[in-house]
């Protein structure tokens, strides 16, 4: 059973409706999915062509119970062992994963589990990816920060006791141009000892510039690796360009961000292919580029504002807990996010297998961390939100519960020198 | 004699052998090394420490305890030197433990830019104690540098792994004229005890305590085996067989005959 993504919104004028139903329907009005469009930079790599390469050849029904036995007892976990535990005849040794999995991450991060918090300054987007809940088409209510709004808002997530902040935008160059998240990263720097940023894809030298900003941080989700389904996700925009959407990562390291983070979004397609390619993106990166640090997450498609139906379809949380002991026993040095996408129990068991990160105080909305921590009636306008979240736990509560289950909360571990 | 026996490092002398690495920190973790392990030395992670956190690491550590920050983090000498005076301005003493890493993937210690460091912090009246590659050259150099002691890897950290570099060790204590430090790796007591029996002159060990299921026992564990080596290292072990066997009739009898 396939999503049902299309939704209408009866505030769209004749001719929107038009084009919107054209290019639903209708893929040669769509642009070229591969090609680059104007002022996107093209740099010289060979990591797409390796990561691609072997996810185009993978077929995971020739694992057999042997080839994942015989994975659980190498001692280093080859990509050929990673694609064992990665199909589904790795599923009935699920605990044995884990157990090999904790163990990995107990080696390389001991007990400790990262805290930090998402802070969306602007949710307008120019493009129609039919399953995001900011897609241009979506009647949702509008909003950008500004830089009042902004340190209004960090100050609210400072004084819970956060250290860690991850600025998101909607993917739009004009509403929420490079310098207005340069700016955003100045201002974050006051308060948080990180930033992170999850935004549109830019160019190095942007990179760069928001580096100088304070941001060290940079997670793309490339949403889907399979660019054939990709294509009729991403129907318009930027972010219909899946090659420079791919390269991200690497111009942000050529950009002296010390770190990448690289997800694909489990539901939208094969996410047993989807998974390897997250993984390999990251492995041959880290070949290349071995001082940097590398994360993944995994998140899991969630209703949005006006279609409540989307889900992850098959990636039930068995498969989600069996891509992340397979992601800790492929890469155990690799730092892994579970977003708030997940329920409570969930991440309070994935914790203590292989995640290394969690978000607190969630929310995906736009300039309502006040109303939703104190409670306070709102005063100005908010935002909707990108998606509904499941995890809604506050920083205070996510602190003593994570010490409750024997670990011990981390809010920073990096300095800026 | 066992009351003489001092670590020295920095014209500052310690009694206890056993030094508390950073990374996998809790409060509890602080309280068995030094209550049970005889901890006299910890490692503090300079970018953990610099935070606003509900619980700060320094509020925990005993008075007569050393500080070790460390510069872990850092990628090159210039963040290294950067880090370690920022540890000095928070009030963490003039102990410095140099830990530049350019590899995310194995943590490896880069011996050339750690010698860099080693010079510029040395001269500024840091007592320097580099964590290193186990490589007879680099050690030389550090010791130009002006380190207080050498940090060699027994194996990758966090990896309980044990003596992997041993050999290389072995030719570090027995070449180098400062304490050698044998740091990272350590997995069990029983290699602790080995890497003491070999002439090092401390063990640092972090992992291997913060993962055991009993904390206090295996800490205490850690420092009965600190102990062990090293007095078995001081009283000069005797006849010990690596392989095979000796003659009983000596080889060179014919030149008596």
């Amino acid at each position: 059973m396939e999503n049902s993504f299309f939704v209408d919104s009866e505030k769209l004028s004749a001719a929107a409706l038009e084009k919107k139903h054209r290019l639903e329907n209708d893929p040669s009005s769509r642009k070229d999915h591969m090609e680059y469009m104007e002022g996107m930079e093209i740099i010289r790599s060979d990591i797409c062509e390796k990561v691609m390469s072997q996810v185009n050849e993978y077929d995971y029904s020739r694992y057999s119970a042997r080839d994942v036995v015989a994975a659980l007892e190498h001692e280093t976990c080859s990509i050929e062992d990673f694609k064992a535990l990665l199909s589904p005849a790795a599923e009935p040794y699920l605990e044995r994963m884990a157990q090999k999995a904790k163990a990995e991450t107990v080696k390389h991060f001991g007990n400790t589990v990262y805290l930090f918090t998402p802070l969306y300054i602007a949710n307008y987007c120019e493009n129609y990816c039919v399953y995001c809940g900011f897609n241009c088409y979506n009647d949702i209510r509008r909003m950008k920060l500004n830089m009042e709004q902004i340190e209004h808002e960090m100050k609210v997530i400072s004084d819970s006791g956060m250290e860690e902040i991850l600025i998101l935008t909607g993917e739009s160059r004009s509403k929420s141009s490079v310098e207005y998240i340069g700016e955003a990263c100045k201002l974050a720097r006051k308060y948080f000892r990180m930033v992170g940023l999850e935004i549109y894809p830019v160019n190095t030298d942007e990179y760069k510039y928001l580096h100088e900003c304070g941001a060290d941080y940079v997670t793309v989700f490339q949403e889907t690796y399979d660019t054939d389904k990709y294509e009729t996700l991403h129907l318009l925009g930027h972010k219909r360009v899946w090659p420079y959407r791919f390269d991200s990562q690497e111009r942000a390291l050529m950009g002296g961000m010390r770190g990448a983070g690289f997800s694909a979004l489990l539901g939208l397609s094969d996410f047993r292919k989807d998974a390897l390619a997250s993984a390999l993106h990251v492995y041959y990166l880290q070949r290349k580029y071995p001082h940097a640090e590398m994360s993944l997450s995994c998140p899991r498609l969630r209703p949005i504002i006006n279609n409540d139906k989307i889900n992850p379809l098959d990636v039930h949380e068995t498969q989600l807990c069996q891509v992340l002991c397979a992601y800790r026993i492929f890469m155990p040095y690799v730092g892994i996010t579970v977003s708030s996408r997940e329920s409570e129990s969930f991440r309070n068991g994935i914790v203590k297998i292989a995640a290394t990160k969690i978000s607190a105080g969630v929310s995906t909305g736009i300039g309502d961390h006040e109303s939703k921590y104190s409670g306070k009636e709102s005063d100005g306008a908010e935002g909707d939100e990108q998606f509904e979240i499941n995890d809604d736990r506050s920083f205070d509560k996510m602190y003593k519960d994570m010490s409750a289950e024997g670990l011990q909360p981390v809010l920073n571990d990096y300095l800026y020198v | 004699m066992e009351n003489n026996d001092k670590l020295v490092l920095g014209g500052k002398e310690f009694s206890s052998r056993f030094i508390l690495g950073s990374g996998k920190y809790s409060l509890s973790l602080i309280e068995a090394a030094v209550k049970y392990a005889g901890a006299e030395i910890i490692t503090l992670a300079v970018r953990r420490a610099n935070t606003k956190e509900h619980e700060n690491i320094l509020d925990y550590i005993p008075d007569n305890v050393t500080l070790l920050p460390n510069t872990s983090g850092a990628r090159n000498a210039e963040e290294a030197v950067r880090i370690a005076r920022l540890a000095r301005e928070l009030g963490c003493g003039n102990f410095v433990k140099i830990e530049i890493m350019r590899d995310s993937k194995y943590l490896l210690p880069d011996n050339n830019e750690t010698i860099k460091a080693t010079e510029i912090l040395s001269k500024e009246d840091f007592v320097v104690l580099p964590y290193m590659y186990p490589d007879l050259y680099s050690a030389r150099e550090l010791v130009n540098a002006g380190a207080a002691a050498v940090m060699p890897l027994a194996s990758p950290i966090g990896s309980n792994k044990g003596l992997a570099t041993k050999e290389f060790i072995q030719i570090l204590i027995d070449e180098i004229d400062l304490p050698v430090i044998v740091d990272a790796g350590i997995g069990r007591p029983s290699q602790a005890c080995e890497a003491m029996e070999m002439g090092a002159a401390a063990i640092m060990s972090n992992t291997a305590l913060a993962t055991a299921g009993d904390l206090p026992m295996m800490a205490a564990a850690f420092r009965a085996a600190v102990e062990a080596g090293r007095k078995a290292y001081l009283a000069k072990p005797g006849r010990v067989l690596t392989r095979g066997a000796s003659a009983s009739d000596p080889l060179t009898g014919f030149l008596h005959n």
